[in-house]
């Protein structure tokens, strides 16, 4: 049975995520920073938290960005109002329109002046309001994001600039409101992406990709924006780039995804301990590029087999980097040949998407045929 | 009424002057149409009086069916201040520089012009790899440099030397990034004649057309924030003109208040493209009213009128925080770039024509002779001088090495990932087996 649940903005509306059956994927609580490994990381002193989602998250760290930075600037379309997504609420109220303002609905513009902007001084947060509309922008992020600072010798650098937009599936997005566009821009350095699958990470990673020295692209998955929820400090705290997250230690095999299947693979590796006692470990990979070799690394080392799951399409999807990768470092610890779940080779469809999507029920099918390959 | 009860207000007359009359006698200027949008914002809705209501325009109806005709039969007038033979035609346009002003934009074209012939031979020498002159355009770049004060931040395509040769770049900088040599600032990375210079508020120039316009946007948008008294000025030619990111820099620059000057180089070609065939309006001067930009075109080969557009445009862009548009017309007398052959798309009459009859530098030298500035003499000692410094920065670039290897990995992010220094690693570990295969006595050790 699947219902659909509406909430509204103004006039708009749209949809969230959707409840099959009883098991609903609609909340994903995490009760607080404690349970992952990443708790060791910068925490506000006073400890004074709030049960934020994903969006809130992320406006409560543009707050603190723009609070204790002057020089921080949000732009992109619709920013103004406060976002399509909530994201940039009374940003403008109390910063002003010469630090909060929409842009005309150009891409490419939006990027290009963000660059200008960015090397001339100042803290710059730029707003692509759907991933799927990325790709006019796609020359002046490979072409000058990635290479500004080393065709100038390091004469000019855009370590100011951080490009913030959604990503991933959503229920009901289709084509253009779901696509997960990270393996077009994992191919082109300069730049680091990232991909939080909570509210608190959401928070920590955004301050970290402002305030990192390189220009940043951030991706946030819409279907998380209502239905994380975590304790969240009030204060700013970062949380380190570059570095995945165990969020569940085991020995059987290793579980590598990123955003919103983080979550599905949680699930997945709960049924695998209870109904088929494998033993699961869980990485979120964090940040896709540069990515975290050496934690991949050692939990297959350890584990002797690896399952990757991404929402974007399988054929050169960023798994099969990882898979290279891996194999190449660890093919003598390999129990079985390192699988993906992923999106069909397919645009990402509409009324099929229960079908097109990874999920829990297909991870837990081939981990078995995994731990029998041997 | 239905709109009223909707708009949930009551509607009030206007005193005095109805609404039609106070739009009517209201010329909106440039910027008037974004004014005019927001003053229509303010009025009330009222359904009693039968004027256009829409957000999107402001305008009266009409009740004729009729299209605008775009008007590329007499198009935009070109400014000019001289003739063809260097003679001010009205003297109240004329910018009265002082003299060593007028010599230093005279040099600034001529070292350019000697420092092209120079390069394209060692192009064609094998000794660099490429190069592209400036032939027949230095008057746009010498003539709008000359009008900006030095702190001014450029944003170039790639045919804008002569802005840096002007701000006193030195030529064994020019000659190092064209060798790629360990004097370069831009480490080598990249082809010849992409300069960069902070300390001379030049951005580093790269191949992607366009690209740079709405940056430069954004960066004289943080000019403005920053009450900095500064203007970005952003080249680029009528081909790159076509691209999205023209558009966007545009469309920007009017809607965010920008202190910008966009700087087209009309030319004439894009690569072997002519301009019948780029665009089918009055050129680029008639787009910028479109987006709501001051604009003007200029004979770009005529070194006064480049620089008194950009003088008054510098001045109201920085007071007004609004675009200009100054469309310079002028002639790429040479080769698009040393890949290029012109002559497989043009005649040579079509050139000839330009280098003799329309040149920025003979018209300013003509200039120059009747002021009693310049003469014979002091054009063959010039001449011979600017050659002689030309070719010892060039004898000095030569002799450099190239970067060590190791610098193909610095910079790509400010510090170096660990999977990037693994590469690094690798490849020097292979050029300790297999060094003799690859050309390292010409780099750095």
């Amino acid at each position: 049975m699947y219902i659909y649940i509406y909430l509204s903005t103004k006039s708009i509306c749209y949809h969230v995520a959707h409840i099959e059956g009883n098991k609903h994927f609609l909340l994903y609580d995490s009760a607080s920073a404690s349970d992952s490994a990443s708790a060791s990381a910068s925490a506000s002193a006073s400890g004074n938290k709030k049960r934020m989602n994903m969006f809130t998250a992320i406006n409560s760290a543009m707050h603190n960005v723009f609070e204790t930075d002057n020089k921080a600037i949000l732009l992109g379309e619709d920013v103004a109002f406060g976002g399509v997504f909530r994201c940039s609420l009374d940003l403008r109220n109390k910063y002003g329109d010469k630090r909060v303002f929409n842009t005309p609905l150009c891409e490419q513009g939006i990027i290009g002046f963000a660059i200008g902007l960015a090397e001339n001084g100042f803290t710059t947060i730029a707003e692509i309001q759907f991933g799927d509309y990325i790709f006019p922008a796609f020359d002046q992020i490979v072409n000058d994001v990635c290479k500004y600072r080393y065709r100038s010798g390091s004469s000019f650098d855009l370590g100011n600039l951080t490009i913030r937009s959604t990503w991933g599936a959503v229920g009901h997005g289709g084509l253009y409101h779901s696509q997960s566009p990270e393996a077009f821009f994992a191919h082109a350095s300069g730049i680091k992406i990232i991909i939080p699958s909570d509210a608190y990470k959401a928070k920590g990673l955004l301050i970290s990709a402002i305030k990192d020295k390189n220009p940043c692209l951030f991706f946030e998955p819409k279907a998380l924006y209502r239905a994380s929820i975590s304790d969240v400090p009030v204060e700013a705290y970062e949380l380190p780039l570059g570095k995945a997250d165990i969020i569940k230690q085991g020995s059987d095999i290793t579980l590598l995804t990123w955003g919103s299947l983080v979550h599905k693979i949680k699930t997945a590796a709960d049924i695998l301990s209870e109904k088929h006692g494998i033993d699961c470990e869980v990485i979120d990979l964090q940040t896709i590029i540069p990515w975290d070799v050496e934690t991949v690394q050692q939990s297959v080392k350890k584990t002797g087999r690896l399952l990757i799951s991404h929402e974007a399409q399988m054929t050169n999807g960023f798994g099969a980097e990882i898979a290279a990768k891996i194999q190449e470092r660890c093919f003598f610890d390999l129990h079985a040949p390192i699988k993906r779940v992923c999106g069909y080779d397919t645009p990402f469809p509409h009324v099929y998407e229960p079908f097109y999507m990874p999920d829990e029920h297909k991870i837990v099918y081939e981990v078995q045929k995994m731990m029998d390959a041997e | 009424m239905a709109v009223a009860i909707a708009a949930g207000r009551v509607w009030r007359p206007n005193r005095g002057l109805s609404q039609a009359a106070v739009l009517l006698l209201w010329r909106p200027g440039a910027r008037g149409l974004a004014r005019s949008h927001r003053h229509r914002q303010q009025q009330q809705f009222s359904s009693l009086d039968d004027k256009p209501q829409f957000p999107g325009a402001s305008a009266e109806f009409i009740d004729k069916l009729e299209f605008i005709q775009p008007n590329v039969i007499s198009g935009i007038p070109i400014y000019r201040v001289m003739d063809r033979q260097g003679q001010i035609i009205n003297p109240s346009e004329d910018p009265h520089l002082p003299k060593e002003k007028v010599l230093k934009l005279y040099k600034s074209m001529t070292l350019l012009n000697t420092m092209d012939r120079i390069l394209y031979e060692s192009q064609r020498q094998g000794r660099i790899s490429f190069y592209m002159t400036n032939y027949g355009e230095e008057g746009t770049h010498v003539g709008s440099a000359a009008a900006l004060d030095n702190t001014d931040l450029v944003f170039g395509q790639y045919r804008e030397a002569g802005v840096l040769m002007y701000r006193d770049y030195p030529l064994e900088l020019f000659m190092a990034q064209c060798y790629g040599n360990i004097s370069d600032l831009g480490k080598g990375r990249q082809m010849p004649v992409h300069y960069g210079c902070k300390e001379r508020h030049f951005v580093t120039i790269s191949s992607p057309l366009a690209t740079q316009i709405p940056q430069a946007v954004g960066a004289a948008y943080a000019a403005k924030r920053a009450n900095a008294n500064r203007v970005v000025i952003c080249y680029f030619g009528e081909g790159a003109a076509s691209e999205g990111d023209a558009h966007a820099g545009f469309n920007f620059a009017a809607t965010l208040e920008c202190p910008i000057i966009f700087f087209c180089r009309n030319n004439g070609y894009a690569i072997s493209t002519p301009t019948s065939e780029q665009y089918r309006g009055d050129g680029i001067a008639a787009r910028g009213p479109g987006y709501g930009i001051m604009s003007i075109r200029v004979d770009g080969n005529d070194v006064f009128a480049v620089y008194n557009a950009t003088k008054e445009a510098r001045r109201r862009a920085v007071a007004e925080n609004q675009p200009f548009l100054i469309e310079a017309m002028t002639y790429r007398i040479g080769h698009h770039s040393t890949s290029d052959d012109s002559s497989a798309y043009r005649s040579v009459d079509e050139v000839n024509y330009w280098d003799k009859q329309d040149h920025p530098i003979s018209r300013l030298r003509h200039y120059l002779l009747s002021q009693g500035w310049w003469d014979e003499e002091q054009e063959k000692a010039w001449r011979k001088q600017s050659r002689k410094k030309v070719m010892e920065a060039f004898e000095q670039a030569e002799r450099k090495p190239k970067p060590n290897p190791n610098l193909l990995f610095s910079d790509v992010y400010q510090e170096m990932p660990a999977q990037l220094r693994k590469q690094q690693e690798s490849l020097a570990r292979h050029l300790q087996t297999y060094g003799e295969h690859y050309p390292l006595e010409h780099f750095d050790k």
